[in-house]
């Protein structure tokens, strides 16, 4: 059938409106790209754990971008074949998160903790974090391996969540990692004031020790021991705890020095961007916007709330055990998540708030850093039991 | 150097074995049906015995050069062909094969038939032929139109399937047809508030780190007796005397620190620096992976 030249522009430009993000938007999609710009501004205006929060910030614009899904663009993060899919296969197939565990692990002295090993409970303490937000998820409602997924946001590791989450509840992945980097920044405000209820002033003013000078063969022995333990113990946490004590081995073994530098900054920081603009985009306003998102939020702040907590009522606890002069400051219970470094920063900044001259950063690394082995062990846990 | 070339054929040997270890052992005879009346059709309409292998991996596994066989003195009777892509099975899936002696009409028709009313012993052998990865005998009680199946799939007990009720036969699928994961109805049903959950998983948690602890305690005690024990020969002590030296404890940073101080606050003594500057030649080896001519563009000559 002949068309006249008018109607077969106004058919293209009318093809091309339907096309454009303008015909397709709803407001879902404003809501979602207002909740990327907000992320960017806190990234950049109130340096709120930039490095993570600007490519996630950004993956939100890019991944609410309205297009028509039925022309066959293979544009979108979930079309086969489409550039972001073929990246995004780093966080459904899980592979980036053992790759930030390599840079972890390269980027982590684990001294402190070699030096007072028997810190590494608190880490195993702050786990509870996890399994108390299961709990509560169980009796929201949620299925045992949703449950599971959401509540290793209390492990306050970024790539465990979204490990966990691939394997577990892929479809809640968006909302889980959001919510686990959202609250990992909201750590300094969170942590203090649980930390403040939870402890005497006198218990604020204890004094630690400082700890022992750690051999090198001690460091390389660490990466290679703790392996072989807690792999045997949760091979299932295999993908995160080799990574991590393989890049730790690069980093201490003291002949691999560029590949440390490499793994520890190069590669950490080519991951990180792919990670947290993939993750970014992953959280569509059809599948983010919903009742589960925000419960997924409430449980992620009840897990970071129970983990601190008990995290500093373990060292209460355990105080009661050790003789005076080995007393442990419960300022650093908090440091049991696994926010490196930020929650021993937490620690130490209250420490110096009640005594200018009680430095606790180097012993809070210890529960820190072993925060960071105990949500893989715990990861590696709901794994086996879930899955 | 020869320690070294024998710790090097160690290691190729364990890497090896741990290769093999990882190859076509999961690989299972899964379910054999040997008269076959009115089931599953091969893929030129017609009905023959069948048998079911099945990859147990969580990986794909390739079967090519298997060999499958009726005969334990002919373990070669019929070698999988090369160079199919089907021979390429899935994780955890299955592939069957007709026993209709018609090995011409492709990859899955094997070169031998199975009998009626007698034991059929079936295997499995891997590539060099002397490897038994599976075998199975199936009985001869068997009766028409009648499988021979595992009760789950790669594992469990063999059991004689008819197609009724739970019992049904199924050619290329699972042995066990699952809705639901059952480790999940498993916890829904008996840990409906997490607490099972968060005991187990807590005393894990706890266990791992309690080892890790464990270990360093004592390597941290282990390493600090033999620096001292090293420290003393160094310093000419005899190890009897190690102990009691030990014990004065006059060697920590703080004091030492602490005895430098008042050292040079009694002497007042400072550095002498030389006004000398001496430029020394930074030596780097060289290696073909960080030499900057690969990356530089060659001019035209």
């Amino acid at each position: 059938m002949e068309i006249s030249f008018g109607d077969f522009l106004m058919q293209n430009l009318t093809q091309f409106w339907h096309f454009t993000g303008f015909y397709n938007a709803t407001w879902q999609h404003f809501v979602m790209l207002a909740v990327g710009l907000f992320f960017i501004w806190l990234a950049i205006k109130k340096d709120f754990e930039p490095m993570l929060l600007v490519p996630i910030g950004f993956g939100i614009l890019i991944g609410n971008i309205p297009f028509n899904t039925h022309a066959g663009l293979e544009i979108g993060i979930y079309e086969e074949g489409s550039v972001l899919n073929i990246l995004y296969n780093g966080v459904s197939a899980g592979w980036y998160p053992p790759l930030i565990f390599l840079g972890i692990g390269a980027m982590t002295d684990f001294s402190a903790l070699i030096a007072n090993p028997k810190l590494m409970l608190i880490g195993a303490a702050a786990q509870f974090g996890i399994f108390g937000a299961y709990m509560v998820a169980l009796a929201i409602g949620f299925e045992p391996d949703q449950a599971g997924a959401i509540a290793i946001i209390g492990g306050a590791d970024g790539p465990t969540a979204i490990f966990l989450s691939s394997k577990l509840a892929p479809n809640l992945m968006g909302a889980i990692a959001v919510s686990a980097y959202s609250y990992m920044a909201l750590v300094p405000v969170i942590q203090p004031p649980i930390m403040r209820l939870l402890t005497t002033k006198n218990e604020r003013l204890i004094k630690m020790k400082p700890a022992r000078a750690v051999s090198q063969n001690e460091k390389i022995i660490f990466p290679i021991v703790g392996m072989l333990l807690t792999c045997f113990v949760v091979p299932s946490g295999l993908p995160l705890l080799g990574m991590l004590f393989f890049g730790n081995l690069l980093r201490e073994c003291g002949v691999t020095t560029r590949l440390a530098k490499t793994a520890s900054n190069a590669l950490t920081d080519i991951v990180t961007i792919l990670l947290g603009m993939t993750v970014g985009a992953s959280t569509q306003a059809t599948s983010f916007l919903t009742a589960e998102t925000i419960f997924i939020f409430f449980l992620g702040f009840m897990a970071f709330i129970i983990a601190s907590a008990s995290g500093v009522c373990f060292v209460k606890i355990f105080n009661i055990f050790l003789p005076k002069s080995k007393k442990i400051n419960p300022l650093i219970g908090n440091a049991g998540v696994s926010a490196v470094p930020m929650s021993a920063r937490i620690s130490n900044n209250l420490g110096l708030e009640y005594d200018p001259s009680n430095y606790l950063l180097m012993h809070a690394m210890g529960p820190n850093v072993a925060g960071v082995i105990g949500s893989a062990v715990a990861a590696g846990v709901l794994l086996g039991f879930l899955a | 150097m020869k320690k070294n070339i024998f710790l090097l054929i160690i290691a190729l040997f364990c890497c090896a074995a741990a290769v093999n270890g990882q190859g076509r052992a999961a690989l299972r005879i899964n379910e054999v049906m040997v008269v076959n009346d009115s089931n599953a059709v091969d893929d030129f309409g017609h009905r023959h015995a069948w048998i079911e292998l099945f990859n147990s991996n969580h990986a794909p596994m390739e079967i090519s050069s298997v060999f499958i066989t009726n005969d334990p003195q002919n373990p070669r009777k019929y070698p999988v062909p090369l160079g199919d892509v089907n021979t390429r099975i899935p994780k955890r899936q299955h592939v069957v094969f007709w026993a209709d002696g018609m090995p011409s009409r492709g990859t899955f028709h094997l070169n031998f038939l199975l009998e009626e009313g007698k034991d059929n012993w079936i295997g499995v052998y891997d590539a060099n032929g002397i490897t038994l990865i599976d075998s199975v005998t199936v009985p001869a009680s068997l009766g028409r139109n009648q499988s021979y199946a595992r009760s789950e799939d790669g594992a469990g007990v063999w059991q004689i399937r008819d197609d009724h009720g739970e019992n049904y036969i199924t050619p290329s699928s699972n042995n066990v047809i699952r809705d639901q994961n059952d480790k999940i109805a498993l916890f829904k049903a008996r840990d409906a508030n997490g607490f099972a959950m968060t005991i187990m998983a807590m005393c894990i948690v706890f266990s791992a780190l309690l080892c890790l602890c464990l270990a360093f305690l004592a390597i941290s005690k282990i390493g600090a007796s033999i620096a001292r024990r090293n420290k003393m020969e160094a310093q000419g002590i005899a190890a009897d005397d190690a102990t009691a030296h030990a014990a004065t404890g006059h060697d920590t940073g703080e004091e030492i620190a602490a005895i430098a101080m008042a050292l040079r606050d009694h002497f007042d003594a400072h550095d002498q620096e030389s006004t000398i500057l001496t430029i020394n030649k930074v030596r780097r080896s060289y290696s073909p992976w960080s030499s900057k001519i690969y990356g530089m563009r060659q001019l035209p000559k």
